[in-house]
């Protein structure tokens, strides 16, 4: 089989809506994609820049594969400062032999923006050789060597919160520092604040099944297909909030709701930010089908690229 | 695998430097600098290397849009951020907010605080005594970890039964984020609590909802997480006779059981020199000597604070500001509570500290300082303090009244000042919010890692953290297990 949009977004949504991405994590399709790269789970480099590690702990509420499985069975992370065992300068050294050793072929993770003032100093990651590295020097370092980006959550993909209007940190997500370094390592964004969980592990496991199926360029080549002007993939993000709001018979209808305790009523008086926002949460909704933004509150359009200060007041019409 | 470096020529006769950088398994960016002599810990210095700027980005914005911003300063604990912005909020908004609103906040809060302390032990805190399985991310790790295994054979068993709370654990973390969702949207950062209130209805159905997962909730920690705590510590007796830093904690209470917030789950207090004192919040000042941080804004009380960066400054280790009670350096977090408000143990405390440790205690304090103020003491009160708001959660769950109103509308004023006190899962948390022209003029934030990982104070006195690190044994300096051991207690 070949991966093509339509598959991709049959594999992504199904056609149950809130199915996500489970249905495609059956055991075959995880023994299928384990070994994408020389025969083994392919190595992860997990590095947080600034931010809040509110997507790693999103990442923790996948429950369908469960994050065990896809920690343990799906890839072979290396290196990620929230979970892993190791720590100091040892554990910095074994993700750059990581690097070295699987040059091309692992997987860089960035959680957080780059803060590219005062030389980077906003934000050191650890130490090796004796010496401070900062995000900026990290991702000079391993960026290139990267099979691929994955730039995780608002602040990596477009700078987000850190970014924000009165920052002086020089904050930028990894396309925009990637541009400035001549860097050309292909960089997929699943920005959020926080992402879906579905929405990162759909993005992995689709992008190791074509590399499984299509080696390592053309795999990747497929994946980048799918991607929007914003870098995002189409099935996650390719429609719009307001379109599929529950809410949008009351807004054709003129019934706005006027406080947030309303139980009907469009929310656009109060700030909702859905016309203005390209993601699937009106159907997959968060955390096991609980609840989503727009059903509580309104949206604040955490997955767009100006996201916050596009966004913002949040709670008033746009 | 070689062990943390000695940092270089630094290494001479009995003393050694040893940098640990990054320190893991928390949340953040830190990093330890420790001089160790004759196996012990004789110095510390603890640098936050990350600086976000939240102070600045806040500035000239709608005030409230604060709550929004300010959760993302924390994925693990936003709705304590949230929760300070908007109690701040409402202080300058002048807004009362109904009971039902209070009640409904608790319940969020009280359900991340499960979710928090859960992920903090089991997560990031027990690779430091259970061995994980052999693959990533659980190898590599230190070659001589003094894990439960190496303490003796026998203790397969728990360490094995450790592993599969470790994975139960995530599930049981992710349903109290569920529990969070239901009324605060979602989770991390919700969209449910806001100036006025919250901002959805309880209805009969989703309490239900709640419940039912809290059962599960509550089971786990009855069942696994206080008696494996305990388990724990009992392979660890040294662990509780180490790490006692400068005897001194700070709480300003939290979940609020009347409107005029005069009664808490939680109360407030601060302790040092042996004894309670009252907490008055004219006492704080930040100082910023030894933090990047220019000189000009040492030693202000939070409503005068300013937030200006200098990275380039010398002497400066730090992006971690040292906030003083009365010029004391107070503690934080699940010990600093159960210290202050003193409640009862559980019956799987009290019956495991008499058959494990022969020890009579019926409550926190019947620990003894020495006990309480230890690295170990330090994961006893959180699990003891999960197993406290159990019952709270349950009288919440019983008095919220479905489909009554949780939202107060407000005008926001021209110029107002308010002050927001809660207490994140991991410590005492304050906004402040000063509003002119509508706009937001002033935004501080003395948050749990300023006040337990700050680096020296103007005077030179050491942090909380950092004080606790002296003397904690490190017998081989290739293996410095029990630094990272005691920092991560404190949850930073
Ligand atoms: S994108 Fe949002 S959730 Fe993720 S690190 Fe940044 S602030 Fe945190
Ligand atoms: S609530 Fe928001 S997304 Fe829904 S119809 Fe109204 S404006 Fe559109």
């Amino acid at each position: 089989m070949s991966l093509n949009r339509r598959d991709f977004v049959k594999l992504c949504t199904g056609t149950v809506a809130g199915l996500g991405v489970s249905q495609m994590f059956n055991p075959a399709v995880c023994e299928a994609i384990s070994g994408s790269l020389n025969g083994e789970r392919p190595p992860v480099l997990w590095l947080q820049g600034a931010g809040c590690t509110g997507c790693s702990v999103s990442l923790l509420n996948s429950v369908n594969p469960h994050i065990k499985d896809v920690l343990l069975k799906v890839i072979s992370l290396e290196f990620h400062p929230t979970v892993m065992a190791w720590e100091g300068e040892p554990a910095m050294e074994h993700m750059f032999k990581i690097a070295d050793k699987y040059d091309g072929k692992f997987f860089l993770v960035v959680e957080g923006s780059i803060p590219t003032e005062a030389e980077g100093k906003y934000c050191v990651v650890g130490e090796a050789d004796h010496q401070e590295i900062t995000m900026v020097e990290a991702m000079k370092e391993l960026g290139p060597k990267a099979a691929a980006v994955l730039a995780i959550g608002t602040c990596s993909a477009y700078g987000g919160i850190p970014a924000a209007a009165g920052s002086q940190t020089g904050a930028k997500g990894v396309r925009d520092f990637f541009e400035s370094e001549e860097i050309a390592t292909p960089v997929v964004n699943i920005p959020g604040c926080p992402p879906h969980p579905d929405w990162i592990v759909g993005t992995v496991t689709v992008a190791l099944d074509a590399i499984k199926k299509h080696g390592l360029a053309d795999g990747l080549g497929e994946v980048v297909e799918i991607l929007d002007d914003d870098g995002r993939p189409t099935p996650f993000y390719g429609e719009n909030i307001h379109d599929n709001c529950p809410y949008l018979e009351d807004f054709d209808n003129d019934l706005l709701a006027t406080k947030f305790t309303d139980v009907r009523g469009c929310r656009m008086e109060l700030g909702c930010k859905g016309p203005d926002t390209m993601s699937d949460c009106y159907k997959r909704k968060w955390n096991n089908g609980m609840n989503w933004c727009v059903q509580n509150a309104v949206c604040i359009g955490c997955v767009e690229p100006d996201f916050p200060d596009g966004k913002s007041p949040f709670y008033e019409p746009a | 695998m070689s062990g943390c470096k000695r940092n270089g020529a630094a290494a001479s006769g009995k003393t050694a430097h040893i940098a640990i950088d990054p320190v893991t398994r928390i949340e953040g960016h830190l990093k330890a600098d420790v001089t160790v002599e004759n196996g012990k810990v004789v110095d510390a210095k603890l640098s936050g290397g990350m600086y976000r700027g939240f102070e600045q980005i806040l500035r000239g914005r709608d005030p409230r849009d604060s709550s929004q911003i300010v959760q993302r300063i924390c994925g693990v604990c936003p709705t304590a951020h949230a929760t300070a912005s908007i109690m701040a909020q409402d202080a300058a908004f002048g807004v009362k907010v109904t009971n039902n609103a209070r009640i409904t906040r608790n319940l969020i809060l009280g359900a991340n605080y499960l979710q928090s302390h859960l992920l903090h032990f089991y997560h990031l805190a027990a690779q430091d005594f259970v061995q994980g399985p052999d693959s990533a991310p659980f190898v590599p790790r230190y070659q001589k970890s003094d894990l439960l295994e190496d303490r003796s054979k026998d203790l397969k068993a728990v360490n094995a039964a450790a592993v599969d709370q470790y994975i139960e654990a995530l599930d049981v973390r992710a349903v109290c984020h569920e529990m969070v969702a239901i009324w605060g949207g979602k989770m991390p950062h919700v969209q449910g609590l806001v100036a006025g209130g919250t901002t959805e209805m309880p209805t009969k159905d989703r309490i239900l909802e709640y419940a039912v997962r809290f059962k599960k909730v509550r089971d786990f920690v009855n069942n696994k997480y206080l008696p494996t705590v305990y388990t724990v510590g009992s392979v660890y007796p040294d662990m509780f006779k180490v790490g006692q830093g400068h005897k001194a904690c700070i709480a300003y209470g939290v979940f609020p059981l009347d409107n005029a917030y005069s009664k808490f789950m939680m109360k407030s207090g601060v302790y040092f020199d042996g004894k309670d004192h009252k907490f008055d919040p004219s006492k704080i000042h930040e100082d910023v000597k030894y933090s990047w941080f220019e000189d000009s804004t040492t030693g202000l009380h939070y409503s005068e604070g300013k937030t200006i960066p200098a990275p380039e400054k010398e002497g400066a280790y730090s992006f971690v500001k040292a906030p003083r009670y009365n010029g004391v350096a107070c503690e934080v977090g699940p010990l600093a509570r159960m210290w202050v408000e003193n409640p009862p143990l559980s019956p799987v405390g009290q019956k495991m500290l008499k058959e494990k440790f022969g020890m009579d205690a019926k409550r926190f304090r019947d620990l003894g300082e020495d006990a309480a103020f230890s690295l170990m003491g330090r994961h006893v009160a959180r699990a003891e303090e999960s197993w406290y708001i159990l019952d709270f959660i349950d009288a919440w769950l019983k008095e919220v009244k479905p489909d009554e109103e949780t939202f107060t509308a407000y005008e926001i004023p021209e110029s107002a000042e308010g002050t927001g006190f809660t207490e994140a899962p991991r410590g005492a948390l304050l906004h402040y919010l000063d509003v002119k022209d509508s706009k937001i003029n002033n935004y501080q934030i003395v948050s749990a890692t300023l006040w337990n990982c700050n680096p020296r104070d103007d005077k030179g006195v050491r942090g909380p953290v950092e004080e606790a690190l002296i003397g904690i044994p490190v017998p081989d300096i290739d293996n410095p297990v029990n630094v990272a051991r005691l920092i991560r207690a404190f949850d930073p």
